[in-house]
């Protein structure tokens, strides 16, 4: 496969997960580690009914509510026994490592020669490029939907939830409620993520989502730079940064492969690239003073 | 209007640190009555405050909120009756939105918050016309965040805020305490204004003795988590600013 368009590819399917991030991690600043889990959640539902032979416009519905649940949890538990939400999503993500097991009843599901979704509609003879349009459609989708709702008045009260939590409880809103029903969108998304992986890589395996966080995490912090750096407020904007930092992302992680870095150094490379971007903006002060 | 009724609140109840914060409290706030509570570090009255508030649930007794029993509400459930000015101007506004989305919040504050996009131009104009009435030029700054502009300026807008939906109760705590002089006159002039205009009911809890003599027409004294002094309209108007000072000697 051409290398460019497999890093695009790539970088489509993670930004649900980096949309997913975005929100729990920005929006309502709760450090979420569910990812994990719920990725790997959405990965083992679709694989398990598209083997099953369930369709894919079925299994879509499915996978977003899976999500969502082990979101909500991780919410409840967070909210309801006031436990840590570090602690509440590395709980809920233990958890789900045995239920995505004992769903997948082995630990990798190969799906060859099953329909997926990227050979629903053919819009190009070549499957690589057919993947990549209906990647664009599908994640246009998501982040038309996801700045609708965050526009919206649910949306701005959701925004406040996370940015001054006094002032939307005296505002008439159940901040509980609120987070619950933040981090099981953003784990629904996760999820998604999970779901487009799968079918694009053509397999779920147990282990896909493990330090899957960082994908997020890298996404959005590379996304957050730039915001901070060009003093973004708009919606629409973050939103596609987002994106960006998602492909952004990949290919990073795709030129070091490609340029002959040990695969074992991998997750070296990722965690110094985003500690290099997190540090950015006080090294670069520093040196000009 | 508001109506508190023999109400305890202890914290750590069983505990070496246990603490009786408000001790068999009785009071009836009256409709449109402007009550200035006032009292040393401890003496109980921001506890008091935030009691009716719902940001703290009372030990024992009841609190009735025109007519409702709002006893077992939390705080967002009381928003129905209640507006809020914090001490901190941080918590009354929310710093990464912008002007525009704070207002749109504070106009909903009794309703339901949907999916539907309710900030548009006509709600940018009217909001526009509002702030305009504050005369601080901040009309033309409503797309930016909350958060570039001053502790007064918040604090103002948090007020003009609290009005923008239906309101029957205000709650001031200590809305002055972190401006400057200037800031903080221009607060309590606008908070004094809105109250006349729109015919709240408020409650300000305060250590400045100066707005403490100079607004409200009833005021309370608060110690050792009880009703020291109380005294209504008439009896305040004949207070001197020095009697004040002495109930602190």
């Amino acid at each position: 496969m051409d290398f460019y368009l497999s890093t695009l590819i790539q970088g489509l399917c993670f930004s649900a997960i980096a949309l997913g991030i975005y929100i729990s991690m920005k929006i309502f600043n709760i450090p979420d580690i569910t990812t994990d889990g719920s990725y790997t959640l959405g990965g083992a539902v679709t694989a398990k009914l598209l083997m099953h032979g369930q369709p894919v416009y079925l299994i879509l519905p499915v996978v977003i509510a899976a999500g969502a649940l082990a979101g909500a949890l991780t919410g409840l538990i967070h909210t309801k026994l006031k436990v840590n939400a570090l602690l509440a999503g590395i709980l809920v993500m233990t958890a789900l490592y045995s239920i995505n097991l004992t769903l997948m009843g082995r630990s990798n599901i190969p799906l060859n020669g099953i329909q997926t979704i990227y050979n629903l509609i053919n819009v190009s003879g070549n499957p690589d490029h057919n993947t990549f349009w209906i990647l664009i459609v599908f994640v246009a989708a998501i982040t038309l939907i996801i700045g609708y709702l965050l526009k919206t008045d649910f949306g701005i009260a959701m925004r406040a939830t996370g940015n001054s939590e006094s002032m939307i409880r005296s505002l008439g809103v159940n901040t509980d409620r609120m987070k619950i029903t933040g981090l099981a969108l953003a784990n629904a998304l996760t999820a998604l993520s999970g779901f487009l992986i799968t079918q694009s890589q053509g397999f779920a395996d147990i282990s896909m989502g493990i330090g899957i966080v960082i994908t997020g995490l890298g996404s959005v912090i590379v996304a957050e730079t730039l915001i901070n750096w060009f003093k973004i407020t708009s919606v629409w904007i973050s939103l596609l940064l987002v994106l960006f930092g998602a492909v952004i992302f990949q290919s990073v992680i795709a030129i070091t492969l490609s340029i002959g870095v040990d695969p074992n150094l991998l997750k070296v490379v990722t965690a110094v690239f985003v500690l290099l971007i997190v540090s950015l903006p006080r090294l670069t002060s520093r040196f000009s003073s | 209007m508001i109506d508190i009724r023999k109400v305890h609140k202890t914290f750590n109840r069983g505990k070496a640190n246990q603490v009786d914060a408000i001790n068999d409290v009785d009071l009836l706030v009256n409709e449109k009555e402007f009550l200035v509570i006032v009292g040393s570090n401890g003496s109980g009255k921001s506890t008091l405050l935030n009691l009716v508030a719902g940001s703290v649930l009372p030990s024992l007794g009841t609190i009735h909120i025109d007519g409702n029993d709002v006893t077992k509400l939390h705080d967002y459930g009381r928003s129905e009756w209640i507006a809020r000015v914090f001490q901190n101007f941080l918590s009354g506004t929310a710093p990464d939105l912008s002007i525009l989305d704070n207002f749109r919040l504070a106009a909903l504050r009794t309703k339901h918050k949907g999916l539907s996009i309710g900030v548009d131009e006509k709600f940018k104009k009217q909001v526009k016309e509002k702030i305009a009435t504050l005369g601080m030029g901040l009309e033309n700054k409503v797309e930016q965040p909350m958060g570039t502009l001053s502790g007064g300026q918040r604090q103002a807008l948090t007020l003009l805020m609290s009005v923008i939906d239906t309101c029957k109760v205000l709650l001031l705590d200590e809305p002055t305490a972190a401006l400057d002089p200037r800031s903080a006159n221009l607060v309590m002039h606008t908070a004094d204004q809105l109250i006349k205009e729109f015919g709240l009911t408020a409650i300000l809890v305060t250590h400045n003795l100066k707005d403490a003599y100079t607004y409200g027409n009833r005021i309370v004294l608060m110690g050792e988590g009880e009703v020291l002094k109380d005294l209504d309209e008439k009896k305040k108007a004949a207070l001197k600013q020095n009697d004040l000072f002495d109930w602190f000697g």
